[in-house]
């Protein structure tokens, strides 16, 4: 006799218990701290800031915490939570040229004006596992470097020392309000702020993978870091009837200005081009990945060919980019699809007697 | 029993007001696809957030609501998705078909005809149904726009051509009164019939693609054919084995390790009924 699967609701309810213990993993093992993972794991904490579209350290390590580390799990709870908060207003832009920069590099000018920073970087470090980390309360006591003068209050653009010489193309301010992403359904064609929305929220590894297909050939367009800069900004708002802005909080940015090589088309001159990456956080490898897909997309802007390569498909790269939509789609065929195999069984079936396969079951009755 | 942290039914007003516009657009052009800003719901995209949005935005406190996936009342998702709104909108919930005013389905449409009053919110994944023929957007669009059909007639003869058949068994394309082309979601196409005539109105929600189409009650639904190859709403040829019926669309369940097999409706309301009322299938203890 068969009995029903029933029992959904308990099977649920048995399914979150066990979860919620597998997320705290073994009791003997004090539990972590959002605080913890806000301090300790703070590149974890940018990237689901950033692609989840709210700047809340706080929060994003909350989110980490509850997703067991699965960063895409913690920016889904973080997208969730965002969509439910009321939107006060919308700030003014950032200036990005007055920085307060932790870091600051150009790979195109040996030295500039501001000067090169490296601060926290990777960058030159050696891949070795540092097993004094494993050595529980063992804490190193890092002296911290002597601040060796103050950096100058404001870091000017790289670009904007070759614009002086007309060399690189203009970007020219641009005060209409943008399209909000996270408001309109996304449509086809999407202006450059629109892609850029879209880029700075989308996956980091699904931008890198394009970023570096673009390096590759698939539509390569000779990208220099003009400039990386990582640092805080205020962040400033009018409030209606006080007639001014006030500055309403600081926030960690990392932006990456490419300059890209170009030869001209046959609608623009030969002139340095530009990508741009703008990425909440220390991101940069986000930024820099960025920066380069949103030079291959513009290629219909600038008179280029389309070589049919992923990175200059608009709606390819637009439509795919969202690790929240696409680990659903993809995460969704678990679910039952009973009714629909059940409609595909009868039609291979139809198709098989037909074509004078049997199949076995049929042939054993 | 209402979370009182969030707004009745979940969606903030400003929300179920911009989806209700979408709603009430896709009713004033049946078979269109209304793009709509999908907001991100608490469960994944694919779990059913464009019909839990539809769903949020039709729903009143008076209404009774039942929630059925692959036919059944007590799959997990639906399941979860009922509690969703017991949780977020206090609604009164039921399995009943005929009870509930609002009904959210995922892949199947109830046995029992709808009636006035009602309505049926699909859970829709990919609500383009040009979509294989043509992956861009901006396309298929334009093909819509200018009822340009003819590479889906071309699939379809292309299969009969290959199959004897039109090799599409679920999510069968269908025309709405005379114009739009629709996706009627990943229905099995013995469902189709269905769909036109409905007393019913009936909404569809994509969240993920972020599109709202809609039928209004006693709307013309053609599933695509041609003269010589009509469409043929097709099911496994066998009695339910719980109660009986010979006209419902049944479920394959495997019972054993040795191959044995029985047939049950998907739809657990209607199979539930007729047993009560005394109908009995050659498996039913």
């Amino acid at each position: 006799m068969y009995v029903a699967v029933k029992g959904g609701e308990a099977a649920i309810r048995n399914a979150h218990a066990w979860l919620a213990e597998e997320r705290r993993g073994d009791t003997a093992v004090a539990e972590l701290s959002v605080a913890q993972i806000r301090e300790q794991l703070s590149l974890a904490v940018n990237r689901v800031m950033a692609e989840g579209s709210l700047y809340d350290p706080d929060l994003a390590a909350l989110a980490i915490k509850q997703a067991r580390g699965d960063l895409i799990e913690a920016v889904f709870l973080i997208r969730a939570y965002r969509t439910t908060l009321p939107r006060f207003g919308s700030t003014l832009p950032v200036e990005t040229a007055e920085m307060a920069c932790d870091r600051r590099i150009s790979a195109t000018f040996k030295d500039l004006p501001g000067g090169q920073i490296l601060g926290p970087t990777f960058d030159y470090t050696h891949r070795l596992l540092d097993f004094k980390l494993a050595a529980e309360g063992g804490e190193d006591a890092h002296p911290a470097p002597a601040v060796e003068g103050v950096a100058p209050a404001a870091v000017p653009h790289v670009t904007g020392f070759l614009n002086r010489e007309g060399l690189i193309e203009e970007a020219p301010r641009e005060d209409s309000l943008p399209p909000d992403l996270t408001r309109e359904p996304l449509e086809m064609p999407a202006d450059r702020a629109l892609r850029l929305q879209a880029l700075t929220r989308a996956d980091e590894g699904f931008t890198l993978s394009l970023a570096y297909s673009t390096q590759r050939g698939y539509a390569r367009n000779h990208a220099f870091v003009g400039e990386l800069r990582i640092g805080t900004v205020p962040v400033e708002m009018e409030i209606p009837g006080l007639g001014f802005s006030i500055e309403i909080g600081e926030i960690t940015l990392t932006e990456c200005e490419t300059v890209n090589q170009f030869t001209g088309s046959k609608t623009e001159p030969p002139q340095f081009t530009r990508g741009y990456g703008l990425v909440f956080g220390q991101t940069e490898r986000k930024a820099i990945s960025m920066a380069l897909v949103d030079r291959a997309l513009r290629w219909e802007e600038l008179g280029e060919d389309y070589q049919g390569a992923p990175a200059q498909d608009a709606e390819f790269v637009l439509y795919h980019s969202d690790n929240i939509q696409a680990t659903g789609f993809l995460e969704h065929i678990k679910l039952p699809h009973y009714v629909d195999f059940q409609s595909e069984l009868e039609l291979v079936r139809k198709l098989r007697r037909e074509a004078g396969v049997d199949s076995l079951q049929e042939a054993a009755e | 029993m209402t979370d009182q942290a969030y707004n009745f039914a979940y969606l903030d007003e400003q929300t179920k007001r911009m989806i209700r516009h979408a709603i009430l657009k896709g009713l004033a052009i049946p078979g269109y696809q209304v793009p709509f800003a999908s907001r991100e719901m608490p469960m994944p995209y694919g779990w059913g957030t464009g019909g839990v949005q539809v769903s949020a935005a039709v729903l009143t406190p008076d209404d009774r609501f039942k929630v059925i996936d692959q036919g059944a009342d007590d799959t997990t998702n639906a399941v979860s998705i009922r509690s969703f709104f017991e949780r977020t909108a206090g609604v009164a919930t039921t399995t009943a078909t005929a009870e509930a005013t609002v009904i959210q389905t995922r892949h199947r449409i109830p046995e029992v005809p709808l009636s006035e009053g009602q309505i049926l919110v699909y859970q829709v994944p990919i609500p383009e149904p040009l979509r294989f023929l043509e992956p861009r957007e901006s396309e298929t669009r334009k093909m819509h726009s200018l009822e340009e059909y003819g590479l889906m007639h071309v699939k379809l003869y292309e299969d009969i051509s290959r199959h004897g058949h039109i090799a599409t068994s679920y999510a069968y394309p269908v025309k709405v009164e005379g114009r739009y082309v629709m996706d009627p979601s990943p229905i099995p196409k013995f469902d189709n019939p269905k769909l036109g005539d409905c007393a019913a109105i009936q909404l569809f929600g994509a969240g993920r693609e972020q599109r709202i189409y809609a039928l209004p009650p006693y709307s013309k639904v053609v599933s695509l054919d041609f003269e010589d190859h009509p469409f043929e709403a097709s099911k496994a040829d066998h009695p339910c084995g719980l109660c009986g019926s010979v006209d419902s669309y049944l479920d394959e369940v495997i019972t054993d390790d040795a191959g044995g097999r029985m047939f049950v409706c998907s739809d657990t309301d209607y199979c539930e009924t007729r047993q009560a009322q005394g109908h009995r299938g050659k498996d039913a203890a």
